[in-house]
């Protein structure tokens, strides 16, 4: 009953979030928006009994990537976009298409929804996803994608600080 | 776990409608890069909730994987925001066409 009600509690702070970036007209308020969001999830990984992923999300979205974003906007020192435009038909298109895919989505999951897995104990699920289950795999199983992983990091870091200082026509 | 798994694939896919809405109609590149985040937590979520469900550790490695990438992603994005701001003073993605002559 208890995880229910959270589970219920999050996913509306969640949606919540998401409504929020959808309508409003200032930047800074739709990342803060996606904060909300960032962190309900976090919450919803523990509902899932995933507390180390949680944590992570915690630690690398709401804490580091949302960051740089807020930097970013302060920095640029946005204006928030102009309100009540005429209606334009891309956006009406552009409003069905993204409807047409949550519908699909949707129906997906609703096609296969008695295809229920079998019920899982919540100390097993809480040890599945446990830093020493996570960790053993990831350093032995995904050695070869780690070091690929840093490689990247550390590209997009040079790449980043080269296109920041670039001046280009 | 305890819950039903279609109760988190059904929260996920409304939050990856979202972002794709943002994607389509917003036209500030940062409120856009923003809603391209929210798809990738939306895939994240639906990510652990499978692999909590069938216990396999994978989905959640394959979690560490999109983390990783998203943030080198954010970082190259906003210095290209960064860039085209200096040179255009928008970010407005209407008025940015470099590939238009």
């Amino acid at each position: 009953m208890l995880d229910a009600f959270l589970f219920f509690l999050f996913a509306v702070l969640a949606v919540l979030g998401g409504v929020g970036l959808l309508v409003t007209r200032s930047p800074i308020h739709a990342a803060l928006s996606v904060v909300v969001t960032m962190f309900s999830i976090a919450c919803l990984y523990l509902t899932l009994n995933a507390a180390f992923i949680g944590v992570i999300q915690i630690l690398v979205y709401a804490g580091a990537i949302m960051v740089l974003f807020l930097f970013v906007i302060m920095l640029l020192n946005l204006d928030d976009m102009p309100s009540l435009r005429a209606f334009k038909w891309g956006q009406g298109v552009a409003f069905v298409l993204g409807v047409a895919v949550v519908a699909q989505l949707l129906a997906l999951v609703a096609l296969r929804f008695d295809a229920v897995p079998e019920a899982v104990s919540p100390e097993a699920a809480a040890a599945n996803a446990s830093a020493a289950s996570l960790g053993a795999v990831l350093l032995t199983d995904y050695a070869y994608h780690l070091q690929i992983v840093g490689l990247l990091l550390l590209a997009a870091t040079i790449g980043a600080v080269l296109l920041a200082k670039k001046r280009f026509a | 776990m305890t819950l039903p798994l279609a109760w988190y694939l059904v929260l996920s896919a409304t939050l990856f409608g979202m972002g794709v809405l943002g994607v389509l109609l917003k036209r500030n590149a940062i409120v856009v890069f923003l809603s391209v985040e929210l798809m990738l937590n939306a895939v994240n979520l639906t990510l652990v909730a499978f692999s909590q469900a069938y216990l396999n550790v994978d989905g959640q490695l394959l979690v560490f994987f999109v983390m990783s990438v998203a943030a080198a992603e954010a970082a190259v994005g906003l210095a290209i925001v960064i860039a085209l701001f200096r040179n255009k003073l928008t970010v407005n993605i209407d008025e940015i066409n470099l590939f238009r002559g």
